[in-house]
C-alpha cells in the first residue's frame, strides 16, 4: 500500500499561488473554457467592443457627411469607411452579440448540462474574432473593398474568410445542442421560442457561411494570384460577396432577437403562448432570408410600371411572375414572418381578467422594453429593405439602403441587449437596475430611430449611398442621423456601463425567479451552477415551470 | 426556486452523427456555392463568344474517372467499418478504415495528378485560377477525411471499441465527400 506523508489539502495551501497566478490562472481559465455561459459572455464582450467601433464608424460617417463635400477624408478612405461600415454591422455587431447571447442561454433553455461541441463553439468565437481584428487591420491600411494596398486586399479576404468559417462551427455547435440535448420529455414543439431561433440561426449559419467561404476562396485566390480575371480583383469583392454585407441576408443574423421577444411576450402578459406552432413558422420564415445568401443574391430591382409587377396587354404573366418571385420569396417572406410573431403580441396583449375579476397587467421589465423596441427596428429595417428593389421608388443606390441595414442591425442590437437584461441573473447572478435600463431603452430606441429614418427620408429625396451630396436641403436628415448614432454610442457605453457596475458590485440580490418565467432555465440557480442543473429536470410541458406554479398555488388554494 | 422533478438520464442522442451531418451540408453548400458561381463564369464566357476551357488544356480524364470510381468504394469501406464494429469484429473494423485511408489517399493522389498534368497555372486567367480554388478546396476536404479516419481508427484502436458514432459519423462524412466530387467532375471535368 502506498502511504502519502501530507495531505493533498496541506500541500495545496502551501503552495498558494500570487494574486498574480491566480490572475494568471483565471485568465487561462477563461480563454480555455469549454463553459457556454463562458464562451457566450466573452462573445457578447468581444461583441460589445465590436458594436463600439463600429458604432464609432458610423459616426465619423455622419460626421463626414455634415456638409456632404466629403471634406474630411481622401477618396480611399471614402471607400474603407462604408466598407468598415458594412463589415462592422454584419460581423462586428450582429453576429457576434446574437451568437454569443445563443450560446450562453440555449443549454439553460433546453434542460441541457452543456453545449454540443464548446470547443468547436469557443473555436468559432475565437476565429471570429481573430478574422475581425485582422480585416480592422487591412480596413485601416486601405484593403478592404476596392482597396488600393494588394497585399491588405488579400489579408482583408482571409479575415472574412476565417470568419465565416468561424461562424459555420458556430452554426454547428448550436443547431446540434437544440436537436440533441434538450432534457428528456422537452419535444421539438416543447423548446422555447428563443432556443428555437437559435436552431434556425444555427441552420442558416451552416448554410450561408460555407457559401461565403466559397466566395471569398474564389476572390482570394483571383486576387493573390495576379490573374484577377475572374472576379476583377478588389472590385470584384463588393460584387461577389457583397450579399452578406447587406438585406436580406442580414435578417438571419437577427432571429435570435427576434426569439428573445418571443420568449418574453408570456412572462410580460402573464399568459400561455396561443398557436405556439404558428409562432415557430413565424421564426422560421425569417430564416428563408438564408436562402437569398444560399443562392447569392446581392439585388432584387423589381420595377412596376412596364415590367415585372405592372401587367399590360401582351405581357406574359408567367415570366413576370418568374422575375418577381426572388423578391416576393426572400424579402417578403421574412417580413411575414416577423408580422406573425406581432400578431402573437397584440393576441396576447389583449386585457384578460384573472379569477378575482381585476384585469391582469402586464409585467413590463427593462428587458422586454429592449426586446420591443428591438423587434420593432427589425422590423421596420425589412420592411424598407423589402419597398427598396422596387425601381420605381428611385431608392436603389441611395442611403435608403444603408438605414435599412442599420435598423436591422441595431434593432438586433436592442434584443441582445434585452436578452442580457433579462437572463443577466443566469449568467451573472446580479439583476440590471430597473429605472437606468428602461431609460437606456428609451436611449436605445431614440437613437436606433434617429440613425436610420432621416436616411429614410434622405433616400426618398434622392441622397446618394456615399458620402457626397449636392443638395443642401439633406444636410438636416444627415445632422439628425448624427445626433442618432451619437445617442446609441451613449446607450451603448451606459448598458455596458451599467453592466460592469452591476456584475462587479456588491450587492447580493441574486433572485432564482425574479421575472416569474415559464421556461426551465428559471429553475435553476442564479448564476446558474457549473452543469446548469442540479439535476436533469423531466419536462411535461412547454411551460414546465408555469404549471408547477399553477399546481403549488391550486394547492395552496384548496388547503 | 420551484424545483421540477428530476428526469431520467438523458439517453444518449447521436451528438456526433448530427453534427457530422451538419458538417457535411456545410461542405456541400460550399462546394454547390463554387460550382453554381463556376457555372456562371462558364455560361457568361462561352456567351461572350470565347470558350472557357483554354486550348493549351487537355482534362486527364483517367484520373478524373477513377477517382469518381474510387468514391462508391471508398464509401464501401467507410460503411464495412461501421458493419465490422457492430460485431464487435475488430479486426475488420482496423482493416476496413486501413482501406478507407488507404483509398482516401489514392485519390488524393490522383487530383495531384491532375493538377500537375492539366497544363494550366493558377495565374493563367479566370479558368487558372477558379479551376484551382475549387480543386484546392477538395483537397483540403480529402485531408479532413484522411485525418477524420485517422482519428476514427486510432480511438478504435486505443480501445473505444464501443464508440461506434463515430464510425458512423466517418462513413456520413465519406457519402458527403462522393456527392461532393461527383458534383466536381461533371462540371469541372466533363461538361468542361
Amino acid at each position: 500500500m502506498t502511504t502519502i506523508d501530507s495531505a493533498p489539502d496541506a500541500a495545496r495551501v502551501a503552495a498558494e499561488p500570487s494574486a498574480g497566478g491566480r490572475f494568471l490562472a483565471a485568465v487561462v481559465d477563461w480563454l480555455t473554457t469549454s463553459d457556454h455561459k463562458k464562451i457566450g459572455r466573452l462573445f457578447i464582450g468581444t461583441g460589445l467592443l465590436g458594436l463600439l467601433a463600429t458604432v464609432a464608424v458610423n459616426i465619423f460617417m455622419s460626421v463626414e457627411r455634415l456638409d456632404g463635400s466629403g471634406a474630411l477624408f481622401d477618396a480611399d478612405s471614402f471607400e474603407q469607411l462604408l466598407g468598415s461600415q458594412r463589415v462592422g454591422l454584419i460581423f462586428g455587431t450582429a453576429l457576434p452579440l446574437t451568437a454569443g447571447l445563443a450560446i450562453a442561454i440555449v443549454p439553460l433553455q433546453l434542460g441541457a448540462r452543456a453545449l454540443a461541441f464548446p470547443r468547436l463553439a469557443a473555436a468559432g468565437m475565437y476565429a471570429w474574432l481573430g478574422g475581425f481584428v485582422l480585416s480592422i487591420v487591412a480596413l485601416v491600411d486601405n484593403g478592404g473593398f476596392g482597396g488600393g494596398n494588394a497585399d491588405m486586399v488579400d489579408l482583408f479576404l482571409a479575415a472574412i474568410g476565417l470568419m465565416a468559417l468561424g461562424f459555420s462551427a458556430v452554426g454547428v455547435s448550436l443547431a446540434t445542442s437544440v436537436l440533441t440535448t434538450r432534457a428528456p420529455g422537452m419535444t421539438m414543439r416543447r423548446v422555447p421560442f428563443f432556443a428555437f431561433s437559435a436552431l434556425v440561426y444555427g441552420i442558416g449559419l451552416v448554410l450561408v457561411m460555407p457559401v461565403l467561404f466559397g466566395a471569398v476562396v474564389y476572390l482570394f485566390v483571383d486576387h493573390r494570384s495576379g490573374a484577377r480575371e475572374a472576379f476583377g480583383g478588389n472590385q470584384g469583392i463588393a460584387t461577389w460577396a457583397g450579399w452578406v454585407f447587406t438585406q436580406p441576408t442580414s435578417f438571419l443574423f437577427a432571429i435570435p432577437a427576434i426569439g428573445a421577444f418571443a420568449d418574453m411576450l408570456p412572462t410580460a402578459f402573464r399568459k400561455r403562448t396561443p398557436m405556439r406552432g404558428v409562432v415557430f413558422a413565424g421564426l422560421a420564415l425569417v430564416g428563408v432570408a438564408a436562402l437569398a445568401a444560399v443562392t447569392q443574391q446581392l439585388r432584387f430591382d423589381v420595377p412596376w410600371r412596364g415590367s415585372q409587377l405592372y401587367i399590360a396587354d401582351g405581357d406574359d404573366f408567367g415570366t413576370k411572375l418568374g422575375d418577381v418571385a426572388p423578391w416576393v420569396f426572400f424579402h417578403l417572406l421574412p417580413v411575414l414572418g416577423a408580422v406573425v410573431v406581432f400578431l402573437v403580441l397584440l393576441l396576447l396583449a389583449k386585457p384578460e381578467k384573472n379569477d378575482d375579476g381585476d384585469t391582469v397587467k402586464p409585467k413590463i421589465t427593462p428587458a422586454f422594453l429592449f426586446a420591443f423596441f428591438g423587434f420593432g427596428m427589425v422590423l421596420v429595417g425589412m420592411l424598407g429593405a423589402a419597398i427598396e428593389p422596387i425601381v420605381d421608388l428611385e431608392l436603389i443606390d441611395t442611403v435608403f439602403g444603408e438605414a435599412s441595414l442599420v435598423y436591422v442591425a441595431y434593432g438586433a442590437v436592442l434584443g441582445v441587449m434585452g436578452g442580457i437584461a433579462l437572463w443577466a441573473p443566469k449568467l451573472w447572478g446580479k439583476q440590471l437596475p430597473t429605472a437606468p435600463a428602461s431609460l437606456l431603452a428609451l436611449g436605445g430606441v431614440g437613437g436606433v430611430v434617429l440613425a436610420s429614418f432621416p436616411h429614410y427620408i434622405a433616400g426618398f429625396l434622392g441622397q446618394p449611398a456615399g458620402l457626397e451630396y449636392a443638395d443642401g436641403d439633406l444636410q438636416i436628415w444627415n445632422i439628425l442621423v448624427l445626433v442618432g448614432h451619437g445617442l446609441f454610442a451613449l446607450t451603448v457605453l451606459g448598458f455596458a456601463g451599467l453592466l460592469a457596475s452591476t456584475v462587479l458590485g456588491d450587492s447580493d440580490d441574486s433572485i432564482d425567479d425574479p421575472f416569474d418565467g415559464h421556461t426551465i432555465e428559471w429553475a435553476t440557480t442564479s448564476p446558474a451552477p457549473a452543469g446548469n442543473f442540479v439535476d436533469v429536470p423531466m419536462i411535461t410541458s412547454a411551460e414546465p415551470l408555469l404549471d408547477l406554479k399553477t399546481a403549488n398555488d391550486s394547492k395552496a388554494g384548496v388547503s | 426556486m420551484e424545483a421540477i422533478a428530476a428526469g431520467p438520464a438523458p439517453a444518449p442522442r447521436n451528438q456526433l452523427l448530427v453534427g457530422t451531418t451538419l458538417a457535411s451540408i456545410a461542405m456541400v453548400m460550399l462546394t454547390g456555392g463554387m460550382l453554381a458561381v463556376w457555372a456562371v463564369k462558364r455560361s457568361a464566357s462561352i456567351e461572350a463568344g470565347s470558350a472557357w476551357l483554354p486550348g493549351s488544356v487537355t482534362v486527364p480524364e483517367v484520373p478524373t474517372n477513377v477517382m469518381l470510381i474510387a468514391f462508391p468504394a471508398l464509401c464501401s469501406f467507410a460503411q464495412w467499418a461501421v458493419w465490422a464494429a457492430k460485431r464487435n469484429d475488430r479486426a475488420n473494423t482496423v482493416f476496413a478504415l486501413g482501406t478507407t485511408a488507404f483509398v482516401a489517399l489514392l485519390i488524393f493522389n490522383a487530383q495531384a495528378f491532375v493538377w500537375n498534368q492539366m497544363g494550366v497555372g493558377v495565374a493563367d486567367g479566370a479558368y487558372g485560377s477558379m479551376f484551382y480554388a475549387i480543386t484546392g478546396v477538395f483537397g483540403a476536404l480529402m485531408i479532413v477525411g484522411i485525418l477524420f479516419t485517422a482519428v476514427a481508427a486510432f480511438r478504435y484502436l486505443g480501445g473505444r471499441t464501443r464508440d461506434r458514432e463515430i464510425l458512423t459519423a466517418h462513413a456520413i462524412f465519406w457519402y458527403a465527400m462522393t456527392v461532393v466530387y461527383s458534383a466536381i467532375w461533371f462540371l469541372v471535368y466533363v461538361a468542361k
